[in-house]
């Protein structure tokens, strides 16, 4: 039963690091309805410009520590974000008129050129991670031991999702994703910017995968430019696991991929861990063929 | 293509292959290699836009049909030790078939539940099974796991090679041309429509995934007997990514610009790399890679109809 409830922990760990970028791959399909194969690598480059700024953060503040931490993720998530809504101007908005598979394959271009440029610049060989937060000793609590910095990604995770829910439900530009993500045409017509909306979505799905980026590099610290493909990839399935398009979708797409995938590796066997998310995802959508939230979209003719 | 030039191209392609093979010793290693990637390309994309470009479904997973079909074929040679020209040829003309019902049985196993899917679900189910195929293999010890398989004979040659990217290129053709091949046009252009005028759109999509995953299990074979060495990790995502590129490349559902750009981007890296070996473009040797996806890119803003396409690029609605 221990072991069960520590594998249940790191499970829920990994999945909501999932959880975090498939939010972002969810936003971006539900506005413009094409899959950015970007956006693992946008995870990735959150965890380099962490990298990056550790040292030059550290002369201001010391390392490690928890204020230090909070502007080191604070400001990869700004860059990243800015990063994405460069790439959505310069890549994708030339071609939003132009049939969903153009776009498809210059998102898998923008991808590749992230992924080779990253080894160019940054060297294809693993770096370690600079300890940006204290490690707190392992707590034990009735034979299950807690790492402290699993438990800064649930937290962290789940402050950004309420932060996340208030820009979507509470705010203008919130209610202008929802009425573009509805109807693009209408919104337009409404007086909603939609070319306003749409930055503004990549920018903070990219903030959203940078988190989840420095997340990642906190508690597994080896990071290289391939390191996005295999979580973008999985995320990608967790959020159309969840239906894609819909938020509350992804984050419970992203958890059930991770502790699933934990749990197998864990009881069964470690070796199939990378085909467990993509049985997952075929068994549900043979049952629901939109997702477990997603919603059934009627044709018309 | 229509079907008249298609029988030209079957019957050039295949006396040009043979004639090469006659010269094949003549030939830079170097540029045999390539050669055969070039054939195997074709045999991939040609197949590929039977699915994808024709009958208008996405799949992303055309590498792990390719794996099957290696696989399954080295399994079958490698039982042989040496044997002469035609024992040899006989025996990897039965392999290479043998590969391409296996990566079809694969292809009807994923087509008959997932082809109810649309559009984007059905293109991430594919590139899950796609990555399922490759998992599977690196757990199966019998062919050598993540380490990968040893292929005792290098019996790809010019011959094979062209010669079976010219019958996969008739067979597309003269299907799509047939009364029969209309169908998948139909489901291709309006799929409710041509369930409405009574076409079976789930068989069609069926018949195209079986049949272009019979040809990739070919292609798989070919590959296999070419570089004597397969590993589950050659046929991931990205492979089939490449694959899916000439496609669009090309001009979906374009057999001859298909053709030209598996041509184009098999010779493209190539082709950066000899660029480096000059003075002063040493740098190109580094940024290889780089300049081949702003490339890609840049193709895709500028020529989004496909490179080779005639057609006016359509605007979506």
């Amino acid at each position: 039963m221990t072991e069960f409830l520590q594998q249940l922990i790191n499970g829920l760990a990994f999945g909501s690091i999932l959880a975090l970028i498939a939010l972002g791959y969810t936003m971006v399909y539900g506005i413009l309805r094409f899959i950015n194969f970007a956006h693992g690598d946008i995870f990735m480059l959150g965890a380099f410009a962490g990298f990056y700024l550790a040292p030059k953060i550290a002369t201001v503040f010391p390392l490690p520590s928890i204020a230090g931490a909070i502007v080191v993720l604070f400001l990869s998530m700004l860059i990243c974000a800015a990063l994405g809504v460069v790439i959505e101007r310069l890549a994708y908005r030339p071609l939003r008129k132009r049939p969903k598979l153009t776009v498809l394959i210059t998102a898998i271009g923008v991808s590749l050129f992230l992924e080779y440029a990253g080894q160019f610049f940054f060297g294809a060989a693993p770096k370690k991670f600079p300890d940006i937060l204290p490690v707190l000793p392992i707590t034990k609590i009735g034979g299950l031991s807690l790492n402290s910095n699993q438990l800064v990604v649930l937290a962290v995770t789940l402050i950004l999702l309420v932060a996340l829910r208030f820009v979507v439900m509470k705010t203008r530009i919130g209610t202008a994703m929802r009425a573009v993500s509805f109807n693009p045409e209408a919104a337009a017509l409404m007086g909603v910017n939609t070319d306003v909306v749409i930055s503004f979505t990549f920018a903070l799905g990219s903030a959203l995968a940078a988190a989840a980026g420095i997340l990642w590099a906190v508690n597994y610290p080896s990071i290289d430019p391939l390191m996005g493909i295999l979580p973008g990839l999985k995320a990608f399935v967790a959020a159309v696991l969840g239906g894609i398009g819909n938020l509350p979708g992804a984050a419970l797409g992203g958890l059930i991929i991770g502790v699933t995938e934990t749990l197998v590796s864990g009881y069964i066997s470690s070796t199939y861990r990378d085909a467990i998310a993509f049985a997952v995802l075929i068994l549900i959508l043979l049952v629901r063929p939109s997702g477990l939230l997603g919603k059934k979209e009627i044709e018309k003719v | 293509m229509n079907f008249r030039h298609a029988k030209t191209f079957l019957l050039g392609a295949i006396a040009l292959g043979s004639l090469a093979s006659l010269f094949a010793d003549k030939i830079n290693p170097y540029w045999l290699f390539i050669f055969y990637d070039i054939g195997i390309s074709i045999v991939m994309a040609v197949s590929l836009n039977l699915i994808n470009g024709y009958t208008g479904q996405f799949s992303l997973g055309h590498a792990g049909f390719m794996a099957v079909g290696a696989y399954a074929s080295a399994v079958i040679t490698n039982r042989f030790g040496d044997v002469n020209f035609f024992a040899a040829n006989g025996i990897f003309a039965v392999a290479l078939l043998a590969g391409g019902l296996a990566a079809a049985l694969a292809g009807l196993l994923v087509g008959v539940p997932t082809l109810r899917l649309r559009g984007d679900y059905l293109a991430i189910v594919t590139l899950g099974f796609g990555e399922i195929i490759r998992v599977i293999l690196q757990n199966m010890d019998q062919v050598g796991g993540a380490r990968g398989l040893s292929v005792m004979h290098g019996w790809t040659n010019l011959f094979w090679t062209f010669g079976l990217a010219a019958v996969t290129v008739y067979v597309v053709a003269s299907l799509v041309n047939s009364t029969y091949g209309r169908g998948f046009i139909a489901v291709h252009d309006d799929e409710v429509a041509a369930e409405a005028m009574g076409i079976n759109t789930t068989k069609y999509k069926v018949t195209a995934f079986v049949i272009g995953a019979f040809f990739a299990g070919i292609a798989g074979g070919l590959y296999a007997h070419a570089k004597q060495f397969v590993t589950p990790g050659g046929f991931g995502f990205m492979q089939s990514i490449t694959f899916v590129v000439m496609v669009i490349l090309g001009g979906m559902g374009n057999t001859v610009g298909v053709i030209l750009a598996a041509i184009l981007l098999t010779l493209l890296p190539e082709g950066l790399r000899m660029l480096a070996g000059i003075n002063h473009l040493g740098w190109i040797g580094e940024t290889r890679m780089i300049i081949y996806s702003l490339l890609l890119i840049i193709l895709m803003l500028t020529r989004p109809q496909g490179l080779f396409s005639l057609k006016k690029a359509s605007v979506q609605k």
